[in-house]
């Protein structure tokens, strides 16, 4: 069994630094999950972790084997990737167009073994596609063959480049619970890279979030998702209903659902972060009623959009300071409200406080144009926290 | 009349659907004109009579000549793949000085036409004979290899070669069990072009006197009028010539099928050359640019330095200049206007009826020019004497021999255009012609256009289709070159080189831009 452990990892030079400092631990077993946007760095880390980068300064480890070190004060060592004992599913598989099947998953056999590649092809579900060619395929086929090539040669680590984003929704989550629960029955190291905040959350043991080249958290996906460390993470794993925040006293911070119990981030700090705080709630820590009645965390608002998923639906309510937020409401036969119904809105859970920050530009300064909707697969219109 | 629903095409590329009967009519004329000169030496041989035909054949003449032209086939091959493959990996992978000049060095020698290459060599060393060919038709053939596999090395998937490294192999057996198997198809299909290149020649070994089918043929029909010899003989290179076609329209398609996944595509990692071995890439290139590129100019230059002993006639060139204008130009206007019913329907119209069209009228592409000229001849003479040896006939010739070109073009412009502007206009209250008009047309006039001129700028530098079929009195650059040539009057025959070259640098700088991908991004259009 080999975790995967960096120290201190820097990769390019200077202003150009695609990696900054970066210390991670990935557990030995596990499927872990490196989250970022296009431009945080996940692919060059991955890359590193390869073998086909080298990295400008720190260390990299397969268990207590040193396969990567530079730079000052770090062991110098480059194990090139064939000596790395890693497997590699890269984008859209890159299978060998000229092999066929069977001779794709036995390229990285020390002899070629017709029942090791049945055995391996079984196990991806493709034992009946052995002669085919790789254009025959379609592309989960690809890239169940590309993770059966991977694991051929029984790496100590595989690594998975954004495997099913060229997959169409459906077959994606099949395949990623499928890959996900074959490369943890056989008890292999995985690093898997990936922009979708939902893929990241749904399969992994441990996911890190990587933002310009630095990690903003690790940690397991509730954790991540219940106690995110920035309100930018928070909102890139979820949806979010973003309350200003006036009071904050004694674990309970007033705002316009009224006083809603709170944690994290000291008043003291979020007064020097600038003076404005917003108390952060999941949608599914909100709750409708009808008008009337009374007590701590409510607030009344007017339906403005309603969005009906089947198994649950998402209203979003204007609150009577204007502040939108969206609520989560079970599905099923009960429809949702609609739009102009006057309701109350009541806070169920712990809400988190946080420097205030624009909303959407703040976003778009740092991903280049792209609004965060372009990353998740969440519909824009389940999307909206303005206020 | 209401159109039914198959009627309106869908809105996707290649359209569903029937094309209109009036597009079907005029892509069918398009394949009749296209394949006329090849059905009519049908016609003539069948009129021979079995014994005569086989007497032929079995000639030992014959004989000699189909060896002769299969070995120069074979060896201008080996040469081409020999050189070609190393130059595409050299082009392709290495971080070279001045790397863009050395690619261009590579495409270059496609714009000297054969008969300027061998004239240029002629007029320095005298030279003839089958290896004098050998070299002359590989140093002007060898891009061919070159261009595509440098293509094929750039867009190949860097992420191969990592998968292969990470199942343990080392960066130089990497690279051979993955990306050099994606070069060997590009390399075999621009071999294939070499041969039928080769096998079509008539320039080269007309001046060299090595007697390959081409020469035999023109000097058959030349010296005795010996229709049937030169028919059968024509039709047997014709045969050579389509094994060789359909060889490689299959190795393209099996090409095309070779790119899995669409994804964005990195560009693979440049190998550093250090010390000797890049002194050694560098001096390999120069060589091949020295002898392809160098021999020729510098020896067109000192030709036109030296003189000759009658003076340049500059009216007499001009007179050539405009002549080779003239009766290209109106070959290409004919070639454009019988391409463009063709690149329509192949490009929105993907029936069983529009691919024979398609392929008939690709006819051109395996009929070595000695053959157009021969069947032309033989057919105005028989059917039409009032258009023998004019600018018509002439005009006719080259639209066939280069339709392909002015196809190629048209149609990859085409379906470039998604047909839904074509049937928004539609909607929006225009006829088929003028919602054709008002939308497609407007952006394929570049490509229309770029295949007018490539065939244009290829039918300037024609040789024997020119020489057998041009008005009496009427010379071109070609001829000139060719007349001067043949009684070696090599220091008047300068300046007609040198103005073939400078006007066939044009289509290959064409090429070289399409075919290398650094440029294909920016694509043909403005």
């Amino acid at each position: 069994m080999t975790g995967v452990v960096v120290r201190g990892l820097t990769a390019g030079y200077g202003s150009e630094a695609v990696l900054h400092d970066l210390d991670l631990t990935v557990p030995s077993g596990a499927v872990s999950a490196v989250l970022g946007r296009s431009g945080s760095g996940k692919t060059t880390f991955l890359r590193i972790l390869a073998g086909f980068v080298r990295p400008a300064a720190g260390t990299v480890q397969f268990g207590d084997r040193l396969v990567a070190g530079a730079g000052a004060g770090f062991p110098h060592c480059f194990v090139p990737p064939e000596k790395r004992r890693v497997g590699i599913v890269p984008q859209e598989g890159a299978l060998f167009p000229h092999l066929s099947v069977s001779e794709n998953v036995g390229f990285g056999l020390p002899r070629y073994s017709e029942s090791r590649i049945g055995e391996l092809l079984e196990m991806v579900g493709m034992g009946s596609h052995a002669t085919a060619r790789p254009h025959e395929l379609s592309g989960g086929q690809q890239q169940r063959v590309a993770l059966a090539r991977a694991l051929a040669p029984r790496p100590d680590v595989v690594l998975l480049d954004e495997p099913f984003s060229s997959l169409d929704l459906a077959l994606r989550a099949r395949l990623r619970s499928e890959v996900c629960g074959l490369l943890r029955s056989l008890g292999t190291t995985a690093v898997l890279v990936t922009h979708d905040q939902e893929e990241a959350l749904s399969i992994a043991d441990l996911v890190a979030v990587l933002r310009d080249g630095r990690i903003v958290q690790a940690g397991t996906p509730a954790a991540l998702y219940t106690e995110p460390a920035d309100l930018e993470l928070a909102r890139f794993l979820g949806e979010v209903a973003e309350l200003p925040v006036s009071v904050v006293r004694g674990g309970l911070a007033t705002c316009s659902l009224g006083d809603v119990v709170v944690q994290g981030g000291e008043p003291r700090d979020l007064a020097v972060a600038g003076g404005d705080v917003v108390a952060v709630l999941r949608p599914e820590q909100l709750e409708l009623s009808r008008p009337g009645g009374d007590g701590g965390g409510l607030g009344a608002g007017v339906v403005r959009e309603t969005a009906y998923y089947g198994h649950d639906a998402v209203v979003q309510v204007e609150l009577a300071d204007g502040t939108r937020v969206p609520v989560r409401t079970p599905g099923g036969v009960t429809s949702p409200p609609r739009p102009g119904e006057a309701v109350m809105v009541r806070a169920t859970g712990v809400g988190r406080l946080y420097p205030a920050e624009p909303a959407v530009d703040r976003l778009c300064a740092r991903t280049g144009g792209r609004s965060a909707t372009t990353t998740s697969n969440t519909p824009p219109s389940r999307f909206v926290t303005m206020r | 009349m209401i159109p039914g629903p198959d009627v309106l095409p869908l809105p996707s590329s290649p359209l569903a659907g029937r094309p209109p009967r009036a597009l079907l009519l005029a892509g069918a004329g398009t394949a009749i004109a296209a394949i006329i000169p090849l059905l009519y030496l049908l016609v003539r041989v069948s009129g021979a009579g079995a014994e005569r035909i086989v007497d032929v054949l079995a000639n030992r003449r014959t004989l000699e000549t189909a060896a002769t032209s299969v070995a120069l086939v074979i060896v201008v091959v080996g040469a081409c793949l020999l050189i070609g493959v190393p130059t595409g990996w050299l082009l392709a992978r290495v971080q070279l000085p001045f790397r863009a000049l050395w690619v261009v060095g590579a495409a270059l020698p496609l714009a000297v036409p054969s008969y300027v290459a061998a004239y240029a060599w002629l007029a320095q060393f005298p030279m003839s004979g089958f290896w004098a060919a050998a070299l002359i038709l590989t140093l002007v053939s060898f891009p061919y290899v070159a261009l595509p596999v440098t293509a094929a090395l750039r867009s190949s998937d860097p992420a191969l070669e990592e998968v292969a490294r990470t199942l343990g192999r080392g960066p130089v057996r990497s690279f051979t069990e993955t990306t050099l198997p994606q070069a060997w198809p590009a390399a075999a299909a621009g071999a294939l072009l070499v041969a039928l290149y080769v096998l079509s020649d008539f320039g080269a070994v007309a001046l060299l006197r090595v007697d390959a089918f081409t020469r035999v043929i023109y000097t058959s029909y030349r010296a005795s009028f010996d229709r049937v010899g030169a028919t059968v003989l024509a039709l047997v290179l014709v045969a050579l010539a389509l094994l060789l076609v359909v060889a490689e329209r299959r190795i393209r398609g099996r090409r095309q099928r070779w790119r899995v996944g669409v994804g964005t595509q990195r560009r693979a990692v440049a190998v550093n050359l250090r010390g000797l071995s890049m002194a050694l890439a560098v001096a390999w290139l120069a060589l091949l640019t020295g002898l392809a590129l160098g021999v020729p100019l510098v020896s067109l230059l000192l030709r036109m330095l030296q003189g000759s002993r009658t003076p340049l006639d500059i009216g007499e060139l001009a007179s050539a200049a405009v002549n080779s204008f003239g009766v290209a130009a109106a070959g290409a206007a004919l070639a454009v206007a019988l391409a463009l019913p063709v690149a329509i329907l192949a490009a929105r119209y993907r029936t069983p009826m529009v691919r024979a069209i398609e392929t008939v009228s690709y006819t051109g592409h395996a009929l070595p020019g000695v053959v157009v000229g021969l069947s032309m001849v033989f057919l105005t003479l028989a059917v039409l004497p009032v258009a023998y040896q004019t600018v018509a006939a002439l005009a006719f010739a080259y639209a066939v021999l280069f339709l392909p070109k002015a196809i190629g073009s048209a149609r990859s412009a085409t379906a470039a255009v998604p047909p839904v502007l074509e049937l928004t206009a539609r909607t929006l209250g225009r006829g088929p012609l003028r919602a054709w008009a008002a939308t497609t047309l407007r952006y394929t006039l570049p490509g229309i256009a770029t295949g007018g001129l490539l065939v244009l700028l290829t039918a300037m530098k024609e040789l024997p289709v020119t020489l057998m079929l041009r008005p009496t009195g009427l010379d071109t650059l070609a001829t000139e070159l060719w007349s001067r040539t043949e009684v070696a009057a090599y220091g008047s025959a300068a300046p007609y080189a040198f103005a073939l070259i400078v006007l066939a640098a044009v289509p290959a700088w064409l090429v070289g831009r399409m075919v290398t991908n650094e440029f294909a991004s920016e694509g043909m259009n403005p």
